[in-house]
């Protein structure tokens, strides 16, 4: 009977890790479909982004009965965030949003949103995942997604989605496109949550949805594997490198920032402008390997795709502003996939884009303009120019919450934070804990072929291992 | 508190005030630096190839000498006599085959045992900038100040470590303690063009150009330094950039021992400020800090 899933109470949980949470029946998502499947069917996926989805969708046309917990409001993840992506050029949202769809409807895929993963019991086959909803302030089993609550919110402020390059509402969704499209509360932005006064949502919402009264909620999931795919973060370059202006000067940005810029769903609808005055920008400089490749001062590796995507940025910019000058430092490029160097070939010759080989070394603002002093290693010379903006390759990074979540699952990080596999050449998905898998950039930082190659590697892993399971069971009976 | 005190050849000549403004200040502050008998140059330069130890013969002298007097903490006011003892010191304590070479050499026995510190760090971390500005008795309230590090002051951050190296802030919050306002100007931390100055003398000029003219659009109205080498090609350069640019607007450099003892009370007719190039008194007398 060990497969029927014990969902609503359970007595075995360890009530001390958490005093106020009650546990109960889950706010969103009915985990019906997976207690009607053994536990050998069921699958966990730990983020919701190109990778989780491909994960989830492979397992769910295969007939496993997948859970996917991720502790935003909406799938879809980082790559939701770029505008178009190498070396192809399509839209990002028109490659992801079909599979994001898929997966909110797929009947073998169940979305658990704000969520995390609290702790883990059990073994391989049979884990028990305790996860903690975390309060969205919105009744999403009684929530249409009409989106009355968004537009009629009168709170704005910086929006995390669009990397503060723009507004957001404190009831919100990520993205228009957001899949589940149901809003959440941000109780630090939420004028009645924070003063007491407004309370407009829960005044327009047509049925009665908002619920300022909720409260946090505990619930345990038994599943036979799990796939990690956690993604990544921009390094914290504001705060770790004075020297390019911490953060302080508005027209240096990172790379991701800028995707929001060239994006026709951005802050600025895709007019290329720059965020100190909205003009647009005629001298533009890209910097690659900023706190890449630094082993003294940040973080010692590669992180592999900026040499591509800068080379994206450039072009795109060149699309939007045929007379504006490109300038990108790097100190070697980088581009090992299929059809990449060519990408590199044509952005040169083709786009007169101009590729300075040094690194830039300090940058601030003179008479509107960031000043870029860097050197040409090539001629040996010192460089100084003057943009309108300047965009950085900054380091990618394990998303926050990895180490935490590394300790619950019984993984273990390397020296960079990023999860450490069993083998790096001939087992890259599995890990030292049998039946937990790992997948996309949270196992190393690797452009979105790759991740959901990987993603789909990581599904058919766990295929073979219950399948195992299934026939050990066979071979007991 | 008696702190053993290493001057350094140029607080004997050149940055005479540096020095004597730092001693005045100490005994105002309470605590006093006892001059090391019989030092010896520090070197003035750290060296810059692995294997020159016998450069490093006479800082580490200079450390042991502190250590057999008694004294845990050595201090110094120079940036460079700072860096060049203060990296010493760091092979002292962290490369056992160098050391034995050094002191094998000298006949002496020194292991690091002596903490190097700049007078700001006494000040900051000894004294603290909370109990500086409350001894202060003339607050320099008006007074914008361009907080200048120069190179030796921070780098190696490994090697020094007094504070950020990129974007560093004891500076500015000595000057807050002073009662005056520091301006953030991005040049803060360039290099002066320190030796360049005794064969490639334009490139000083240049980069002392950079450094003062980015200090002035941010609205300063005087540099201040720690180093006499950037205090004199900060300051001696002006004459030089006003004969190429006639628009360039000078602006006064002086060592932040002077600004402190003004915040001190002491009258600035001590202050030797007639050896500056650029004349800080009609600045200081605008501003009310300096009376008329």
């Amino acid at each position: 009977m060990g497969d029927v899933l014990n969902l609503n109470v359970n007595e075995s949980v360890d009530r001390t890790i958490a005093a106020e949470p009650v546990i109960g029946p889950c706010a969103f998502g009915n985990l019906e479909e997976l207690e009607s499947v053994p536990l050998d069917r069921r699958v966990m996926v730990i983020g919701g982004g190109i990778c989780g989805i491909t994960a989830a969708i492979d397992l769910g046309n295969a007939g496993y009965q997948v859970v996917m917990v991720d502790r935003l409001p909406s799938i879809g993840g980082r790559m939701l965030q770029l505008s178009e992506t190498f070396p192809t050029l399509d839209c990002a949202q028109c490659t992801l949003t079909p599979r994001t769809v898929e997966t909110g409807q797929h009947p073998k895929v169940t979305l658990k949103m704000n969520c995390e993963v609290e702790k883990l019991d059990g073994g391989p086959g049979d884990f028990k995942v305790l996860i903690r909803q975390k309060i969205t302030y919105v009744d999403w089993n009684k929530c249409t997604g009409c989106g009355t609550c968004i537009q009629k919110c009168p709170t704005k402020s910086a929006a995390m989605f669009e990397r503060d390059a723009g507004l957001m509402t404190a009831i919100y969704t990520l993205s228009p496109q957001a899949v589940p499209n149901k809003p959440v509360i941000d109780a630090d932005r939420c004028r009645y949550l924070t003063k007491g006064k407004c309370g407009v949502c829960a005044k327009v919402c047509p049925v009665g949805a908002i619920d300022y009264e909720q409260k946090e909620s505990l619930f345990e999931v038994n599943v036979g594997a799990i796939i990690v795919a956690t993604g990544f973060d921009v390094y914290d370059w504001k705060n770790k490198m004075p020297e390019l202006g911490g953060g302080k000067i508005p027209d240096v940005i990172d790379g991701l920032t800028f995707e929001r810029y060239l994006s026709a769903s951005g802050p600025s609808a895709g007019a290329m402008v720059r965020p100190s005055d909205g003009v647009e920008p005629k001298e533009i400089v890209f910097i690659q390997c900023v706190g890449s490749r630094n082993p003294e001062y940040h973080k010692s590796y590669c992180s592999r795709v900026c040499c591509m995507y800068t080379a994206k940025h450039a072009r795109l910019y060149k699309h939007k502003v045929r007379d504006g000058q490109v300038y990108i430092f790097y100190i070697d490029i980088r581009s090992t996939g299929k059809g990449y160097e060519q990408f590199i070939q044509q952005s040169v010759s083709e786009e007169g884009i101009i590729y300075i080989r040094g690194r830039a070394a300090k940058l601030y603002e003179e008479n509107g303009k960031v000043m870029v002093q860097g050197a040409d290693t090539l001629t040996g010379r010192k460089v100084e120019i003057a943009a309108d903006l300047v965009v950085l390759a900054a380091a990618l990074v394990p998303n926050e919450g990895a180490l935490e979540l590394a300790e619950i699952l019984g993984l273990t990080c390397n020296k960079d934070g990023f999860f450490v596999e069993e083998d790096y050449k001939l087992s890259s998905i599995e890990t030292e804990r049998q039946g937990i898998y790992i997948a996309g950039c949270c196992q190393g930082i690797k452009d979105i072929a790759d991740t959901s190659a990987q993603g789909s590697a990581a599904a058919s892993k766990v295929q073979v291992f219950l399948s195992s399971i299934r026939r050990q069971k066979q071979n007991v009976v | 508190m008696k702190y053993p005190y290493f001057p350094g050849c140029t607080l004997y000549t050149k940055a005479k005030k540096l020095d004597e403004a730092g001693r005045e200040c100490s005994r105002r502050l309470g605590f006093e630096l006892d001059e090391l008998p019989d030092w010896t140059c520090c070197g003035a330069t750290f060296p810059l190839v692995n294997d020159y130890h016998i450069a490093m013969s006479g800082p580490t002298r200079i450390l042991a000498d502190t250590k057999d007097q008694g004294g845990d903490k050595l201090v110094t006011l120079c940036s460079v006599c700072f860096n060049v003892l203060k990296r010493t010191n760091y092979v002292m304590r962290t490369d056992e085959e160098r050391r034995a070479k050094i002191t094998d050499f000298i006949e002496r026995d020194y292991h690091g045992e002596t903490e190097v510190m700049h007078y700001l760090q006494v000040l900051r971390d000894d004294i603290g900038f909370d109990q500086l500005k409350e001894k202060v008795g003339k607050p320099l309230e008006g007074l914008k100040v361009a907080c200048y590090y120069g190179c030796l002051l921070l780098r190696p951050v490994k090697e020094i470590g007094l504070d950020n190296m990129e974007n560093p802030t004891i500076f500015e919050d000595f000057v807050r303690a002073l009662g005056a306002e520091p301006v953030e100007f991005p040049f803060k931390i360039e290099c002066c063009g320190a030796f360049q100055t005794v064969h490639s003398m334009d490139v000083a000029t240049r980069c002392s150009r950079n450094i003062l003219n980015s200090a002035r659009n941010s609205g300063a109205d005087l540099v201040i330094t720690t180093c006499p080498l950037c205090q004199f090609n900060l300051d001696d350069r002006q004459p030089e950039i006003l004969k190429s640019e006639p628009d360039f607007a000078t602006i006064p450099v002086v060592y932040f021992t002077q600004l402190l003892a003004l915040a001190l009370e002491m009258s600035a007719a001590d202050l030797g400020f007639e050896r500056n190039l650029i004349d800080p008194l009609p600045v200081l007398q605008a501003k009310g800090v300096v009376g008329d």
